[in-house]
């Protein structure tokens, strides 16, 4: 049976998981509803902190995950997963494992885990990533862990949803570090030495010291280093200590306010480019104001038609209104 | 709009034979669906409760046990318990025909045996979600 707006709207204020669950389906989808019911939510979004965790595969960020919604759950906080994973670019299919290494925490009422695959598009993902967040965030849980392959360019979409940004690596892990030392120390706020028991994270630890002191000398951040070992739980409730003085310190700082501006104004941003571009080329809802004949024309060179064509827009949208 | 077909694969039970659902799970992903694998020694209640999260189409359940005719009509509550009836749950291991038309019988989807072509098995979910969600429409 559908599921309404009018069920949704019921469902988060009656605290319905399965409603919160369609209406992530929804925003994935880009139905054409969606909009209407997310400026519906949308006053109720913005009390959750959102922590974007990272690193190479095999790092163990899902176990490292479990262990602390382990600990956000022995301090009675409620706390919700979104586990990013790549869609094939061949066949559009995705394979989504990261709830393999949470599966204890399945049937807890105060924990919610939702598999995502990027869909393909590069401008997607983030568009739907923060839509997703933010259903989750008005759902009403306090922490909200985003989770999210680090091996290229395309987290840095995913973690600027973030308002901490963890980086999980481990001992041996080499050349993905490498990488990763070019890509992500900007984002992180934090960095996790996952594995800590094994051999190598002495040396890891000392590479990223050096790295840090580098970057970061002369404007001063200070990017902790933890170690943990996720399988045991050793380290995980200092981290989780270290995750909220910082929370507190990016809030007591405004950098928590700053960073939640600039996500909404890309938001609109998005919003905007993706609007025009209907506009422009039509959607499955309108016909676009860009007539085919006006784009097979070819009697003037590419640039100068394209100014053409948006000045006579923009001038006829003057006169006719 | 994009309209994926997700699909959770699960082990329910006690038997530790994941390749065959692992081998599943490749090739309904290869089809362009969104697999969420689950792991092994799954109990209903997770498995109904995992559906709900991930707002799957289809539950694909692999059993090598024995035990399919108590553990699936157990999914079966505990899905119609979330408000789930709608999901298609379908079946795959070491099912003897009987088993398989008293499943069917009980609104359970089809139920694929040893040997079962892979492909088969995806056609058969791209098939009946598809009449489905047409259905939906109208």
């Amino acid at each position: 049976m559908p599921v309404t707006h009018h069920d949704i709207l019921e469902g988060f204020a009656g605290k319905e998981r399965r409603m919160l669950s369609r209406a992530i389906t929804l925003a994935e989808r880009e139905a054409p509803g969606f909009p209407g019911l997310y400026d519906a939510l949308y006053a109720q979004v913005g009390t959750a902190a959102r922590l974007g965790v990272t690193g190479p595969p095999g790092a163990g960020k899902s176990t490292l995950l479990s262990a602390l919604i382990r600990e956000y759950r022995a301090q009675d906080k409620d706390v919700a997963v979104v586990a990013v994973d790549p869609t094939s670019p061949f066949t559009g299919g995705a394979l989504l494992g990261d709830r393999v290494r949470m599966q204890e925490h399945v049937l807890d009422p105060q924990v919610f885990i939702r598999s995502m695959a990027t869909r393909g598009a590069l401008g997607g993902f983030a568009r739907r990533t923060h839509e997703v967040v933010d259903l989750v965030d008005a759902f009403g849980f306090d922490r909200i862990l985003l989770e999210t392959v680090g091996v290229g360019q395309s987290e840095h979409d995913i973690l600027s949803e973030a308002d901490l940004v963890l980086v999980v690596l481990h001992p041996g892990a080499g050349d993905s570090i490498q990488a990763l030392k070019a890509g992500l120390t900007e984002l992180a706020d934090l960095f996790v030495i996952n594995k800590a028991d094994q051999k190598g994270a002495d040396r890891l630890e000392t590479d990223l010291r050096e790295m840090l002191e580098l970057r970061f000398r002369d404007h001063g951040k200070d990017v902790p280093i933890l170690r943990t070992v996720a399988t045991t739980g050793e380290g995980v409730s200092e981290l989780l200590g270290k995750i909220e003085s910082k929370l507190a310190e990016f809030g007591a700082q405004g950098e928590l306010t700053r960073r939640r501006q600039d996500r909404r104004q890309a938001q609109v941003r998005r919003i905007l480019e993706q609007q025009l571009h209907n506009q422009l080329f039509g959607s499955e809802a309108q016909s676009g104001r860009i007539r085919k004949e006006q784009l097979e024309d070819t009697s003037l060179p590419p640039y100068t038609q394209a100014t053409n064509l948006l000045k006579e827009l923009w001038g006829a949208k003057e006169h006719s209104e | 709009m994009s309209e994926q077909i997700r699909v959770l694969v699960a082990k329910p039970g006690l038997d530790g034979h994941d390749r065959g659902a692992k081998v599943v799970a490749a090739v309904l992903r290869d089809r362009g669906m969104e697999v969420i694998y689950t792991g092994l020694h799954q109990t209903p209640a997770q498995i109904a409760e995992a559906a709900l999260q991930e707002d799957v189409d289809v539950v694909g359940l692999s059993i090598h046990s024995g035990a399919h005719m108590s553990l699936f009509p157990e999914i079966q509550r505990e899905l119609k318990e979330r408000g789930l009836e709608d999901v298609l749950v379908v079946g795959g291991g070491i099912i003897p025909e009987e088993d398989q038309k008293e499943l069917e019988s009980l609104g359970f989807g089809r139920l694929f045996g040893p040997g079962s072509p892979t492909a088969e098995i995806a056609d058969y979910i791209e098939t009946e979600i598809a009449a489905r969600r047409a259905g939906e429409k109208t």
